[in-house]
C-alpha cells in the first residue's frame, strides 16, 4: 500500500515536472534545505584555497600585482578604441537597417566544487540563485569565451550547463567568413562537434567560432571555440576546442542581455514588412 | 529504548552520504562513485524495518533529485521500490552470509540503476556507456565498508 502511494506519487512527480515547471517552487523550497549540504562539500576545497591565499608570500604577490596593473594599463587602452568602434558600429547598423543588442550586464558567481551530475553530463554548480535575479538560459561567459548557460536556477545555488554537455548545442559563426552552424557538445570538455557541417564548408584549422545571437539565449560575437587542425575533407568529423578554461575557470561571469534593442532608426518606417518577421522570430 | 533512539544518527549518515554523493572526484574516476544514500539506506531498512521504511527511502530519494537536479520523482521512485523489497526480505537478508547479502545489494543497485536509466530515457535518449553500470559493481565492493561503519555507528553508546 504505501510502495503503492511512494510509486504513484514519484511518477505523479515525474509526469507533472516534465511538462510544465509548475514545480519550480517546491524545488526551490527544498534545494533551501539541501544546498547546504553542497557548500558542506564545497568547504574543504574552499578552505585550502583560502589558505593557499594567505600563505602566499610578499614578493609573489607584489609581482602578480605588478603584472596585473600591466594587463589592466593594456585593456583599457583597448577599451578606449572599442567604446569608439563600437559607437561607429551602431551608426553603420543604423544605416543598415539592424537591430542589435548592446548594454550587457555581468555577475560574477563562484563554482562550487560538487559534482552533482553523472560523469556523462557536463553540469556545474555556482554559488549564486534567484537570489541575485539570475533566471534560467542565461548566458555564462568568462574572460576568455562562452562557458554554458543557466540551467536551472535555485535560490541559493544554480546549475550552469556547459557547451560541452552532449545535450548542449550553440548557434556559431566562423568569424573569419560569417559561416553559420551549430556546435554540439561532446560530453568531453576540449570539444566540441559540428554535425551539421556540409562536407564543401569552408573552414579551416585555426578558425575562430563566435556566437551567432541566433536561437536568442547567447548575445552575439562572444567568442566559443578554435577549430582542431583536421585533414580536408573532414566534414561532420571536424572539432574545435572551446576557448573558456572550462576545467580550470572558478570565476563564471552570468551575463544579462539587454532587453531592449537599439531601435532601427528610420522608425517611422513602421510599414516596413520586413518588421513584423522579425517580431514574430 | 524509546521510538526515536537513533533517528538523529541515520538522518546524520544519510545526509553524509549525500555529501559523498556530490563529493567533487576529479575526472575520470567518478564514474566510480556507487550510489552512497542508497546503500545507506539498505543498511538502515535492513537494521531498523519497523524505523526507516518507503516513506523515508521516498523522501530522501526527493531531497536526492534536488540535490543532484534530476526531474523530480526519480530517486525517489528507485529508492522506494529498492527499500521495499529490501523491507520485504530483511528477515532472511540478517541470516545470509555476506557472499549472498552483497548479491543482493547488487540486485538491488542494477534495479535502481536500471529505473534510472529508464527515466532519462523518457526524457531524451541517454547515450549508454558501458561505465554507467560501474557504480553497480563499486557499490556491492563498497557496502561491506557500508556495512561495518553503520554498525559501528548503531552499536556505538548514545551521547545522551
Amino acid at each position: 500500500m504505501r510502495l503503492l502511494i511512494a510509486v504513484s506519487a514519484s511518477i505523479g512527480l515525474l509526469m507533472i515536472e516534465h511538462i510544465s515547471p509548475r514545480l519550480d517552487p517546491l524545488r526551490a523550497g527544498l534545494s533551501l534545505v539541501v544546498d547546504p549540504i553542497k557548500y558542506l562539500v564545497d568547504l574543504p576545497s574552499e578552505i585550502t584555497r583560502r589558505t593557499s591565499d594567505s600563505l602566499q608570500s610578499y614578493s609573489t604577490l607584489l609581482a602578480e600585482n605588478k603584472k596585473l596593473r600591466e594587463t589592466e594599463s593594456l585593456d583599457k587602452i583597448r577599451l578606449l578604441k572599442y567604446d569608439a568602434l563600437e559607437k561607429e558600429n551602431i551608426r553603420l547598423r543604423a544605416l543598415l537597417e539592424n537591430s542589435f543588442k548592446l548594454g550587457e550586464q555581468v555577475l560574477i558567481a563562484e563554482l562550487l566544487s560538487v559534482n552533482i551530475a553523472t560523469p556523462y553530463e557536463n553540469i556545474v554548480v555556482v554559488n549564486k540563485g534567484t537570489r541575485f535575479g539570475i533566471h534560467p538560459q542565461q548566458p555564462v561567459v568568462d574572460a576568455n569565451g562562452v562557458v554554458g548557460q543557466v540551467f536551472r536556477a535555485l535560490p541559493t545555488t544554480s546549475e550552469i550547463m556547459l557547451i560541452t554537455d552532449p545535450n548542449h548545442a550553440i548557434p556559431v559563426q566562423v568569424n573569419r567568413n560569417g559561416l553559420l552552424t551549430i556546435a554540439v557538445g561532446s560530453g568531453e570538455l576540449n570539444r566540441l562537434n559540428f554535425p551539421y557541417l556540409p562536407d564543401n564548408a569552408d573552414i579551416r584549422p585555426g578558425d575562430l567560432l563566435i556566437t551567432s545571437g541566433l536561437g536568442g539565449t547567447f548575445p552575439p560575437g562572444y567568442p566559443v571555440a578554435v577549430v582542431d587542425p583536421f585533414t580536408p575533407p573532414a566534414g561532420k568529423q571536424i572539432t574545435a576546442t572551446p576557448k573558456a578554461a572550462l576545467d580550470r575557470n572558478r570565476e563564471l561571469m552570468i551575463v544579462w542581455s539587454n532587453a531592449n534593442q537599439i531601435p532601427i532608426t528610420p522608425t517611422q518606417t513602421v510599414q516596413n514588412p520586413q518588421k513584423e518577421d522579425n517580431v514574430n522570430e | 529504548m524509546n521510538n526515536t533512539y537513533g533517528f538523529g544518527r541515520i538522518i546524520l549518515t544519510l545526509v553524509f552520504a549525500m555529501c559523498l554523493k556530490i563529493a567533487p572526484i576529479q575526472g575520470s574516476l567518478a564514474i566510480y562513485n556507487p550510489d552512497w544514500v542508497l546503500l545507506t539506506l539498505i543498511y538502515w531498512s535492513l537494521a531498523f524495518p519497523e524505523r526507516v521504511g518507503i516513506f523515508h527511502a521516498w523522501t530522501f530519494g526527493l531531497l536526492t533529485d534536488v540535490l543532484t537536479g534530476r526531474l523530480f520523482g526519480q530517486y525517489a521512485l528507485a529508492y522506494s521500490l529498492v527499500i521495499y523489497i529490501s523491507l520485504l526480505a530483511h528477515k532472511r537478508l540478517r541470516q545470509f552470509p555476506f557472499i549472498q547479502q552483497a548479491l543482493f545489494i547488487f540486485c538491488c543497485l542494477l534495479l535502481a540503476q536500471l529505473l534510472l536509466l529508464f527515466i532519462k530515457n523518457l526524457q531524451h535518449t541517454a547515450q549508454l556507456r558501458p561505465t554507467f553500470w560501474v557504480p553497480v559493481f563499486t557499490g556491492t565492493l563498497c557496502w561491506p565498508l557500508v556495512y561495518n561503519v553503520l554498525r559501528f555507528v548503531r552499536l556505538a553508546k548514545p551521547i545522551k
